[in-house]
């Protein structure tokens, strides 16, 4: 049995020790650690895609116990689709920590390795239970993230979000253990086998676990009525940190495209499909009325997030494979997008002095050009301008919305959204690079500072231009999540090795 | 015992759910330890209710699942327990160092941020 699988799991934790010592010990070595820790997870995730790509699933026994009773990994093509894009975001938001903010704090590269071993682990796991503990292992590192660098604003921000998330943790343990109860598995193969055979008696129980997963999915990716934290929590956040925190939102859109092809399909179970599209579209409005409303730059990228989590969301609601397909195209580059923003935002910040952020007229900025331009190609992405990512994912959305239910509010919501994005982002940039005073401020950028953002922006664009091939996996990746008996047979087919190396 | 534990799992969850609405930040550690005893009981009862009944094999006992308790849900019980009490430790924390921020145990205290 090939034990690549666990590395994204192990390889975090092992380096998060390695420098919770060395910030003891030797300080300044941490910064290189973790860029190599960073750096060495992008390969062999880029490793695991490449797997994933042409082989099927992929299911790893840790402790050689056979599933259901033991628990299970498994990679798929979106689990190695996701766990590539968040390494890819950990080694630009370490880079862009890397100036001066991984000083402002203690504990600033464990946490963020724990960080990344709770994201990589929510996406292998093939437990729902072992799902609900990286959630709690995503969410300690993010508060301790969240805090770094101090100050009255990250203290309230992190109270109201440690608050919703430990309510959200307990609705999950209800709907987990629910699911327990009825069916007497956690393995997500299995239930999904269980739960389709489960009496008519028992569906009420079923209903309701799967709506309360919902709900506490739907509290992570920020969906309405729950995603009312987010704006404030990511803007209070520092820049690497709220970049890195850019895919977070993105676990709970992956939970739901998980769980709901996988456990609750067919029309007995189907709880949660009629109501993804109407929350994803009331999501990406309220979001887009709140980017014309933002009063600074942080809070604007922090709309932004929760309008790319509710087209995706609505775009994974609707019925047929071709708005799946699409979705999973969106998915990543509208991460990058949004973490290129969240980074660009501070660049932007630190060269207008006292005002930061704001959205008003201020001082000019050193390098308005470079800067401009970088806004300029992160605010047509978002927005979904041609010919950049967005506008690609928002087409292929669109398109896949074609005659379908409810295609035709999701055609006017997404247009309306993209328009007032448009215009949000005019005026910001308006106000930032144009309605200026000859001062200027703030210290001139380096190279270094440049890298994260203009790496994130390129991947955006990369993803254009490679848009054909990226558009054969992500098709590949949506016919495997609507056909789960490939990822049920593999994971409960999975034998344990015994000794010698012979399979039974 | 059904009732017993299903109105405990109850008057613990309302009385949680009541705390956390108050937006102090004592009531809501207060109330949101109440809802994971209310959690923690829920997932204790999802592997059926028995008294007397070992969770592992036992050399005495006929190996029938009706002479053993199901050990799962109580690793489970065990999991959430570690985890909602770092949890709890941590809020105290951010807690006590909101309180000394703000001044005040309101969870929105003294915010005056520009939206």
């Amino acid at each position: 049995m090939s034990h690549w699988p666990i590395i994204p799991i192990l390889l975090p934790l092992f380096a998060a020790v390695l420098l919770l010592v060395l910030e003891r010990w030797r300080p300044a070595w941490q910064l290189p650690v973790n860029l190599l820790a960073t750096a060495a997870l992008l390969v062999i995730c880029v490793g695991l895609l490449g797997r994933a790509a042409d082989g099927g699933v992929t299911a790893y026994l840790l402790g050689n116990w056979q599933a259901p009773f033991g628990i299970v990994l498994a990679v798929d093509r979106l689990a190695a689709l996701v766990l590539t894009l968040t390494a890819v975001l950990a080694l630009a938001s370490l880079l862009a920590a890397a100036p001066h903010w991984h000083r402002r704090g203690a504990h600033f590269h464990p946490l963020f390795q724990m960080q990344v071993m709770g994201l990589n682990g929510a996406f292998l796991t093939a437990d729902l239970f072992n799902l609900f503990v990286f959630f709690e292992v995503l969410l300690i590192a993010s508060y301790g993230l969240l805090l770094h660098g101090g100050g009255r604003r990250r203290l309230h921000a992190s109270l109201h979000f440690v608050t919703l998330n430990l309510v959200g943790s307990a609705l999950f343990l209800l709907g987990v253990s629910l699911l327990y109860g009825v069916t007497g598995t956690l393995n997500m193969a299995d239930l999904a086998v269980k739960v389709a055979q489960a009496p008519d008696a028992d569906l009420v129980l079923l209903h309701a676990a799967g709506l309360l997963l919902l709900v506490v999915f739907g509290l992570k990716a920020a969906v309405l009525p729950l995603g009312l934290w987010l704006p404030t929590t990511y803007s209070a956040a520092s820049a690497p940190v709220a970049a890195l925190f850019a895919i977070m939102t993105k676990v709970g859109v992956y939970a739901i495209v998980r769980v709901f092809t996988l456990i609750f399909v067919g029309e007995r179970l189907a709880v949660a499909a009629p109501l993804l599209l109407p929350l994803g579209l009331a999501t990406l409005a309220l979001a887009s009325l709140g980017a014309l409303s933002a009063g600074s730059l942080p809070r604007l990228a922090g709309y932004l997030t929760m309008a790319s989590a509710g087209t995706l969301l609505a775009a994974v609601g609707m019925t047929g494979d071709r708005a799946l397909v699409a979705a999973l195209y969106y998915l990543p580059q509208t991460t990058l997008a949004v973490a290129a923003l969240f980074l660009l935002a501070e660049l932007i910040a630190r060269q207008r002095g006292d005002l930061a952020g704001a959205l008003v007229g201020g001082p000019a900025l050193r390098q308005p050009a470079l800067l401009g331009g970088m806004f300029l190609l992160a605010a047509a992405t978002l927005a979904g301008l041609p010919p950049f990512s967005g506008f690609v994912g928002k087409l292929l959305i669109l398109r896949g919305a074609l005659g379908q239910v409810g295609g035709f509010a999701l055609w006017a919501v997404l247009l309306l959204s993209g328009f007032a994005l448009l215009i949000a982002f005019s005026r910001a940039g308006s106000r930032l690079f144009w309605k200026v005073s000859p001062a200027q401020e703030g210290p001139r950028h380096g190279v270094l500072a440049m890298v994260p953002v203009f790496g994130l922006l390129a991947a955006g664009v990369l993803l254009a231009v490679l848009a054909a091939p990226v558009l054969r996996f992500t098709d590949a990746a949506a016919q495997q999540l609507l056909a789960p008996t490939g990822y049920i047979d593999a994971v409960l087919g999975a034998r344990p090795v015994l000794r010698g190396g012979v399979t039974p | 015992m059904e009732l017993m534990i299903a109105l405990g799992v109850g008057l613990f969850a309302a009385c949680g759910v009541y705390l956390v609405l108050r937006a102090r930040s004592f009531d809501l550690i207060l109330g949101l330890t109440l809802l994971s005893y209310a959690v923690n009981l829920f997932i204790f009862a999802t592997g059926r209710l028995a008294v007397n009944r070992p969770p592992v094999l036992a050399p005495d006992t006929a190996t029938t699942l009706a002479q053993y308790a199901d050990p799962l849900p109580q690793a489970l019980v065990l999991t959430a327990i570690v985890i909602s009490f770092g949890m709890t430790a941590l809020l105290v924390a951010i807690a006590l160092a909101a309180r000394r921020a703000g001044d005040d145990d309101h969870v929105d205290a003294g915010r005056q941020e520009p939206q």
